[in-house]
């Protein structure tokens, strides 16, 4: 690619240029009293060309002078790297106490390391690295979540006393809104509930019936599989897919609504940001994901029959039969009360982490994945929490 | 129209019947203008009249519905993904809110166009970094985020950007939108030295007339009534002398409705864009 002889070797990658293209030069010479810093070539089509430390090098090795100029001999056309090096030379004399005088540049070039110096520098913004001690951050960790903690308590508050004003029929609330979301987060949510449900029927029936069958007791694979999705898997894996599809969509509508200051003009308008978006949503998904959980046991007690069905010797109706007199109404009754916690749950984390939304698009981002965060292990500890409680009651 | 272009041979831009449309609503009808190299050329009218559309029909965002646009004399409507690549490097774009990429610093957003496009050393895109920041009077905020910025730094920043690779053409999009006069009177000064020494060609569209008449070395006025480009010429012409009183009334802030001749407010405009209210 390079034409004339002399010429640095080029890189591979570099743009074509004219053949005849003279390469870039930087040179430092004495001339009389001044130190003359100078310029020449190709700056705009070369591919290499002197940068700055080539400059600060030269510097160095330079002789004394009290007067730096800056001149350019035969200077071809130029570009943004031949600007940085000129500005070095600027600061670096000046810094050392020097004139300079760069009127032997190009016009156009003096104008842009005026421009380049007209705001001088803001020393009191640059970020401090030195880290606070240990104590320090460690305190102020600690104060951040009980802020947290707080917070979240509030917004509870908040969504409770909404719930108050909503029985009574005070609220700000817009029915439309609430039908909209029931749709989103029930009918369209139904197929991917109804098939994680299935699975998972399946991979407890494989369970049961590898394990059960070396007991001789492969009958009771309807049992483990009736209680089980009834009781737990159902409602838990409901709601960790709603957590995942609709609480992650929550907390990003409203992380939108807040970057785009939307919730502030409810504010604004003396609406409550609570009763007008969260409300809603938390009252679809109260209502629908128990419809979701009845359809996601139904999904999982036939999942496992179809695998017990093909692996061990046993007819429809006895499998039905045993999955009936296993699984009672209070198993049932259980696993669909909890699916409307979760549920609730799911809602109150989605829009607590939208509402609590930086004012960026990179906050969207956080509060979506804080949200998922937030609402399985929310799903979970309750779980847990009413596992011990059930326990304890005698369910 | 053409009359007003005199002997240059290419214009650096050139619009041809253009028609701007989406789907069966046409935005406007035949639009034609030449833009000179170095010239900073305006596009101005009423809000939703088009103006944005404009310009992203010049940047090849959106595919005119007919007509042709040419750089340099070479169509770019009708080029290849290559050649259109090749030409959208030539480009600077500053976006209305900066378009500042939210997950890199200052430092990182006017590095990445030279990152990919230009063969230069991590050492050297550091330095031309800085030297972008400093041209915009940023200078030690490289390592800042884009939300830790107040609106005028921003689209400051954002300009750093789209000169970070020396481009021939630029476009502004609203670029005082928002911002208080003088900053946006800054922002104008900056506009007229980056086009003063970097020679670059400048298409900028807005709707403040100070910027405007500062600014502006010749303006096209999109007519939402009429659908078509009405008039061009240098600003300050448009408003005394422009045959269209639409034109007239909206350089020199007059009520098309009321038709009464009321004088043109000699004052500073006031700062708050009544059409972005």
């Amino acid at each position: 690619m390079t034409g004339a002889a002399g010429m640095p070797m080029t890189a591979s990658a570099a743009p074509p240029r004219p053949a005849s293209a003279p390469a870039a030069r930087l040179a430092v010479r004495a001339a009389g009293d001044d130190l003359v810093v100078e310029f020449g070539g190709d700056w705009k089509n070369a591919p290499r060309a002197p940068g700055v430390a080539d400059l600060e090098a030269q510097l160095a090795a330079g002789p004394h002078a009290a007067r730096w100029r800056v001149v350019g001999r035969e200077l071809g056309p130029w570009d943004s790297r031949l600007l940085a090096v000129v500005l070095r030379v600027v600061e670096r004399g000046e810094h050392q106490g020097r004139t300079v005088d760069i009127r032997g540049v190009p016009e156009g070039l003096q104008k842009l390391v005026r421009l380049a110096r007209a705001v001088p520098e803001r020393t009191d913004v640059h970020r401090g690295t030195a880290r606070e001690p240990w104590r320090q951050r460690l305190g102020e960790g600690a104060m951040a979540r009980a802020r947290g903690v707080r917070d979240v308590v509030a917004f509870v508050g908040e969504c409770a006393q909404g719930v108050g004003r909503l029985v009574r029929g005070r609220a700000q609330y817009r029915w439309r809104d609430a039908w909209v979301i029931i749709q989103e987060s029930g009918a369209e949510a139904l197929p991917i509930v109804l098939l994680i449900n299935l699975l998972v029927g399946l991979i407890l029936g494989f369970v049961g019936a590898v394990q059960l069958a070396r007991f001789g007791a492969s009958i009771y694979v309807a049992d483990l599989v009736g209680i089980a999705v009834t009781r737990e898997m159902g409602c838990m894996m409901t709601g960790i897919i709603m957590c995942g599809r609709t609480g992650a969509a929550f907390a990003a509508q409203l992380g939108t609504m807040k970057v785009n200051e939307e919730i502030d003009a409810f504010r604004a308008l003396a609406i409550s940001p609570t009763d007008f978006l969260v409300l809603p949503r938390v009252v679809a998904l109260a209502l629908m994901m128990p419809l979701l959980v009845v359809f996601g046991n139904l999904m999982g007690i036939l999942g496992g029959m179809a695998v017990a069905l093909a692996m061990l010797d046993l007819s429809l109706v006895e499998y039905w039969n045993e999955t009936v007199a296993a699984v009672t109404l209070t198993n049932y009754l259980l696993g669909v009360a909890k699916g409307a916690c979760f549920g609730i749950l799911v809602a109150v984390t989605g829009c607590l982490r939208g509402i609590q939304c930086g004012s960026n698009a990179a906050a969207v981002g956080h509060a979506t994945t804080s949200a998922v965060v937030t609402g399985i292990t929310a799903i979970i500890a309750a779980d847990a929490l009413c596992a011990v409680l059930c326990n304890v009651l005698g369910i | 129209m053409d009359a007003s272009i005199p002997t240059t041979p290419t214009p650096k831009i050139e619009i041809r019947h253009l028609d701007m449309a989406f789907g069966p609503f046409v935005l406007m009808r035949d639009i034609n203008a030449a833009i000179r190299s170095g010239e900073i050329f305006v596009i101005i009218g009423g809000s939703g009249c088009g103006k944005s559309t404009l310009l992203r029909h010049l940047i090849g965002f959106l595919q005119p519905a007919r007509g042709d646009i040419l750089y340099d004399g070479r169509n770019f409507t009708a080029a290849g993904p290559d050649e259109r690549e090749r030409r959208l490097r030539q480009f600077g774009v500053l976006f209305q809110g900066g378009a500042l990429w939210s997950s890199m610093t200052l430092a990182e957003n006017v590095a990445l166009p030279l990152a990919q496009y230009s063969p230069l050393s991590q050492a050297e895109i550091a330095d031309i970094v800085r030297v972008k920041l400093a041209l915009v009077g940023l200078k030690g905020f490289e390592d800042y985020y884009p939300a830790e910025l107040s609106g005028g730094m921003r689209k400051r920043a954002g300009l750093a950007r789209a000169i970070a690779l020396d481009p021939e053409i630029l476009f502004f999009d609203e670029p005082s939108a928002g911002l208080d006069p003088l900053t946006s009177q800054r922002l104008d000064a900056l506009i007229l030295e980056l086009r003063d020494s970097l020679g670059a060609t400048v298409v900028v569209v807005t709707h403040e007339l100070d910027s405007i008449f500062t600014i502006g070395d010749r303006a096209i006025f999109l007519d939402a009534r009429t659908r078509t480009a009405t008039a061009q010429g240098h600003p300050r012409d448009l408003r005394d002398h422009s045959p269209d009183p639409g034109v007239r009334a909206f350089l020199s802030r007059r009520d098309v409705l009321e038709g009464i001749a009321t004088p043109p407010a000699p004052a500073a405009p006031d700062p708050i864009d009544p059409t972005r209210l």
